[in-house]
């Protein structure tokens, strides 16, 4: 028996949100993931959130829930810290610090809701003055690993296309439409050399995530997703002594296989933070899906689509195609996981037998400095 | 093609001596005086073994490691990395240079630009550019 399931998963149906607010769609989206696991508010003893929450880390969303806990978390690593939420909620429960662990995301992007830092790191008199956006940063570890590997544009179109492929079945996808390897290099250059349709979209929405005890999990009727394995770490410059060419994923993603016991090709699923095209082709690598520098070649032909490649990834349309909600992914990433560890996802892409599923978080910038949270998730 | 005043570096007490050297036209960057390793950025400890460090002369000359121009922006410019001769790789923009004919490993030399409160900022050119 595991130490603490996955019992609730919900994201809001919409993207795009001009009356609401952050905090109500955290709300919301805290309600919907309560519904799904057979809960309410008054049995959550523990919360996590993190930089997408208004106000004093996870104290002003409490307090909006008027929630009763006994546990708190704020681990703020971008987009990937609602993977670590996951872990540090099953830690936490295995710990007897709360029961049910409550995690939530949601922001409003579109809306004009601006994201990133609350005041400059120790690098921004070093960084900030070259205007690195996020988009150019992930394009630099692109024109990077082209040149030590030989990996080209087409290679990364495929990632998009195989999520494309995906999100035709997901009536919520902002980008419902399959595309082609053609489309993808005829879209415009937004930082050289990633173009247009190798970025992810830009969303309002959310999501949540309910974590209980086995003792409380054994008494619902929903089916038990275990956290069987998981690994976080970070990534910076290195001092100067950089390679922008492989990402914290070695390190988080070692971790959670050696916990799990498993390896690469046990894993029928893959959840893999997409913001760009690229964030999925290093992860893919660093995970250990292939050998490094083989990425490309990894990808292409549509090896990432369900019922057609070997590793069907991003079944809802992922980042690329159906939702970035707060500019964060990885709560999407476990929602979709849970999806297809419970044989709820939609019946085009829904992976036969789907019993060990991986989700990976990037959150920050690939090429300079950014976190990495690794779950392995099996149906129990 | 114009170029747009860069946004301001934060001030801190671990940039200061850098900024005052920068308005003289001195490159410099940080080693340490117990590994004696060169890092980028600089900064009081050292990242490699945790001594203390100090302020040296750079040439200011290095390759690029890495480059992409942001088209989307008005007027584009072009984010980098590039290797000083040092040995530190450090984030920059790359000014005066058609973005087309760059190239990773390509030499490049320091050119100082202000950013729009007027402090000088460490970017790179083309080594072949005339000065």
């Amino acid at each position: 028996m595991a130490d603490a399931y996955i019992v609730g998963a919900y994201e809001l149906p919409y993207r795009k949100a001009p009356d609401k607010s952050v905090a109500q769609m955290h709300g919301e989206a805290a309600l919907g993931a309560l519904a799904d696991a057979g809960l309410t508010l008054a049995d959550v003893d523990g919360y996590f959130c993190a930089g997408d929450a208004t106000g004093l880390g996870p104290v002003s969303m409490a307090d909006y829930l008027n929630l009763r806990l006994r546990h708190l978390d704020s681990t703020e690593i971008g987009g990937s810290s609602y993977v670590a939420h996951v872990a540090h909620a099953a830690e936490a429960i295995r710990a007897g610090k709360c029961d049910v662990a409550l995690i939530t995301l949601a922001g409003r992007p579109r809306q004009g809701q601006k994201g990133g830092l609350p005041f400059p790191g120790p690098e921004g008199a070093w960084e900030i003055p070259f205007r690195p956006v996020t988009a150019n940063v992930y394009a630099m570890a692109a024109q990077r690993h082209m040149h030590e590997f030989g990996t080209t544009s087409e290679q990364l179109a495929w990632i998009k296309v195989a999520a494309s492929e995906h999100a035709q079945h997901n009536p919520h996808a902002m980008l419902p439409r399959p595309v082609t390897v053609e489309e993808v290099l005829a879209s415009p250059i937004i930082a050289s050399p990633l173009h247009m349709l190798d970025c992810c979209v830009v969303s309002d929405g959310g999501g949540a995530l309910v974590v209980a005890r086995p003792e409380i999990a054994h008494g619902l009727s929903r089916p038990r997703v275990a956290v069987k394995g998981a690994g976080e770490s970070y990534k910076g410059q290195n001092g100067g002594a950089i390679d922008i060419t492989w990402s914290a994923g070695r390190m988080s993603g070692a971790t959670a296989f050696a916990e799990a016991g498993i390896t690469p090709a046990d894993i029928k699923y893959a959840s893999i933070y997409d913001s760009f095209t690229i964030t999925v082709l290093i992860t893919l690598e660093d995970l250990g899906f292939c050998a490094r520098g083989r990425g490309g070649a990894f990808v292409a032909d549509g090896n990432l689509i369900s019922g057609v490649g070997a590793l069907p990834f991003n079944t809802d349309g992922g980042g690329l195609c159906n939702n970035h909600p707060a500019n964060r992914g990885g709560m999407t990433k476990v929602i979709e996981a849970v999806r297809q560890l419970r044989s709820e996802a939609h019946p085009a892409v829904q992976v036969p037998s789907c019993d060990l599923a991986l989700v990976h978080g990037t959150g920050g910038f690939l090429a300079s400095r950014h976190g990495s949270a690794t779950l392995i998730l099996e149906r129990e | 093609m114009g170029e747009s005043l860069l946004p301001a570096p934060p001030a801190s007490p671990e940039t200061a001596k850098f900024v005052a050297a920068a308005r003289e036209g001195r490159f410099l960057i940080r080693r340490c005086t117990v590994c004696a390793k060169p890092h980028w950025y600089p900064r009081a400890i050292c990242p490699f073994c945790g001594g203390e460090t100090q302020w040296e002369e750079a040439t200011g000359r290095g390759e690029l490691y890495a480059f992409s121009t942001l088209m989307r922006a008005d007027p584009p410019y072009t984010l980098a990395y590039v290797t000083l001769a040092e040995g530190p790789t450090m984030m920059t923009n790359i000014v005066d240079a058609d973005p087309a004919a760059l190239a990773i490993g390509q030499p490049v030399r320091i050119v100082w630009r202000a950013a729009e409160d007027g402090t000088p900022v460490p970017c790179f050119t083309p080594a072949d550019q005339p000065t």
